[in-house]
């Protein structure tokens, strides 16, 4: 159980910045996410926090005690590599026990431990295999249970359930998340999987281009991204460029867009007259006027609709710009391509993207 | 199925001409060592006097004696260093490394006369002279690189997470290298050490130009043993080198299967 404060981390490779003053505190016994795309640092910064990269600047702590010049192997981490890195010359057991046979641990207790790490993970049977002999499944395992056997102060997943197939990935996602509650041990897990970040995640830090661009709890990130690139990023969303109204009062949220169609938004907006950018999830928006609080209201023609089982896609065109809206298939409500519909939204799901992040 | 049938047979009787190419002069030597004519007269009469006489042959013994111990020599120190420039070469970057690998291959390629000469000349001038000590030098030179490239290769097909893995769960570097790094590329370290000592135990070019008066090993024995005039106790050394080179190549192939599976368990 601990904590890892990671403070002005900068990381510098030829002239680009890779992590650019990154600063985070990760909670104790906390599943925390790294989600961004590839090159957003995300994977280098799990790899300071273990040891293998060495900041320019800043600190990385835990527990209060500085680790930035600690080489790797006294750091007390535990770590699962993407492709889990399993000692291809020795057993499940001996894979395993690895940590505690380097400390030198007496072999009666290391036998105990290894056989509670394999119980754990539920692969006590094979604990004569060699890895090349395990399933992509059991390989994961393994990898877990050798990382945790030594009771490290921190858990680091690096892309842990890529290498998997969909089903499985599924499965092992409860899972780990169970070991993990059950060990109680503060987690730090690199992912470019969205839909996995926020299944996962106690918190959420979204890097791009070597900076922490949000950073919070799944839902708080989805709901309330601040910018463009968070509001793609983590699903679909539609968004409106307008300015504030200028005779509003800031209190109404009234935004015009630039072919005069007002909007609101609950959020909080910048002052009378200047620039701003609205994110709206497609699911927020319902076909048909009668949305719970429904301030924001357009109308338009239905341009396409792609039915995927529980849900169904509607790109409708309201004058110049698309709208997308994901429906659930509850009825029978089939509608015509080129069918006049109107859309409606509450303001409350009208989100004001912060000033300078909007692009 | 039928045109398959022919095809098998040309193949079959190509493969067996290269066969009977490669092995019948080696068969027909051995055969010789056992002939008791000095002039190869047939038919054959079966004796073994020629590897008795070996046994007498001092000069042929001390050759032999020479060759072994150079060749382990070279073995143990070609493979220590060999291998752990490997190391330095595939997990570490310095200043220079792109180059220094580059001039790894140029002692492959060039000819061993050339070589030879060049160490000659070299040791001369700096005063190490000629003799054991030098062709051990030259020995050495010599099969570095095939060490280097054999061990190399086997360090590649694994990348640095498995060290980095050893690291993060508290092995110290020292640790790692033995728990870790040398067990995974133990077969290409071995399949190294055959072809350092093979090409130790092979030399002719260098020892010969490098062997003081007195003193020579068994290839450069040999050759002057058939300038002197070809008798069949060269045969009988030469049968039981080939013995010996045969066992090491099972040897070698039932390596090659165990780094075989240990390529698989990578995966």
């Amino acid at each position: 159980m601990s904590v890892v404060e990671i403070a002005g981390v900068v990381k510098r490779y030829a002239a680009q910045r890779v992590l650019d003053d990154v600063s985070l505190t990760i909670a104790e016994g906390e599943f925390f996410g790294l989600l961004g795309p590839s090159g957003s640092g995300k994977t280098t910064l799990l790899r300071a926090i273990a040891g293998f990269v060495a900041p320019e600047a800043g600190s990385i702590r835990i527990d209060a005690e500085d680790l930035t010049r600690v080489p790797v192997h006294r750091r007390g981490i535990g770590m699962v590599f993407q492709h889990y890195a399993l000692f291809p010359h020795l057993s499940v057991f001996d894979n395993v026990a690895f940590g505690l046979a380097v400390r030198g641990t007496a072999r009666a207790q290391v036998r105990a431990r290894v056989q509670e790490m394999l119980r754990l993970v539920e692969l006590e049977s094979l604990v004569e295999r060699r890895p090349a002999q395990l399933s992509g499944g059991q390989q994961q395992r393994v990898a877990l249970a050798r990382a945790l056997v030594t009771r490290p102060r921190v858990l680091l997943l690096d892309e842990p359930l890529s290498a998997l197939d969909k089903r499985l990935r599924l499965q092992m996602q409860v899972e780990l998340r169970q070991i993990q509650r059950e060990v109680g041990i503060t987690t730090v897990f690199v992912t470019h999987d969205q839909e996995e970040a926020l299944t996962l995640s106690d918190r959420i830090a979204l890097l791009h281009e070597g900076r922490v661009v949000q950073c919070g709890a799944p839902a708080e990130v989805y709901e309330r991204p601040r910018s463009v690139f968070a509001a793609q990023f983590l699903g679909a969303a539609n968004f409106f460029a307008g300015r504030v109204a200028p005779d509003g009062d800031g209190e109404s949220g009234a935004v015009d867009l630039d072919d005069g169609t007002r909007l609101f938004s609950a959020g909080t907006l910048p002052g009378p007259g200047q620039a701003v950018t609205l994110a709206v999830r497609p699911e927020k928006l319902l076909l048909g006027e009668g949305a719970p609080g429904g301030e924001n209201v357009l109308s338009g023609t239905l341009v396409q609709a792609v039915y995927s089982g529980s849900s169904t896609a509607y790109y409708v065109q309201c004058g110049a710009r698309q709208v997308t809206v994901f429906a659930q298939n509850r009825g029978e409500v089939r509608l015509e391509h080129g069918a006049a519909v109107s859309l409606s939204w509450s303001a409350a799901d009208t989100v004001p993207l912060a000033p300078g992040e909007a692009g | 199925m039928r045109g398959a049938g022919a095809t098998g047979w040309v193949v079959g009787a190509y493969l067996g001409a290269i066969l009977v190419f490669l092995y019948l002069p080696i068969a027909v030597m051995v055969a010789m060592a056992f002939n008791e004519s000095v002039l190869y007269e047939l038919p054959l009469r079966f004796s073994t006097v020629w590897f008795e006489r070996l046994a007498g042959n001092e000069r042929l013994l001390q050759a032999t004696l020479n060759s072994l111990g150079l060749a382990l020599a070279n073995t143990v120190i070609a493979t220590a260093l060999g291998t752990l420039a490997a190391l330095a070469f595939a997990r570490y970057t310095f200043r220079g490394r792109a180059l220094l690998r580059v001039l790894l291959f140029p002692p492959i390629t060039i000819p061993w006369l050339i070589i030879g000469t060049a160490m000659l000349v070299m040791f001369f001038w700096t005063g190490i002279g000629r003799g054991l000590h030098a062709m051990l030098l030259g020995h050495v030179a010599l099969s570095l690189p095939y060490v280097i490239v054999v061990v190399g290769a086997r360090l590649g097909s694994y990348g640095p997470e498995l060290e980095e893995a050893a690291a993060t769960l508290g092995a110290t570097p020292l640790q790692t290298l033995l728990r870790v790094t040398l067990p995974v590329i133990a077969p290409g370290v071995v399949a190294a050490a055959l072809f350092a000592f093979a090409v130790s135990f092979d030399q002719f070019v260098i020892s010969y130009f490098l062997a003081p008066p007195g003193v020579s090993t068994l290839p450069v024995e040999i050759y002057s043993a058939i300038r002197k005039g070809f008798t069949p106790e060269i045969n009988a050394v030469s049968s039981i080198i080939i013995v010996v080179s045969m066992g090491v190549l099972v040897l070698f192939a039932r390596l090659y299967r165990f780094g075989g599976v240990g390529r698989g368990d990578a995966g």
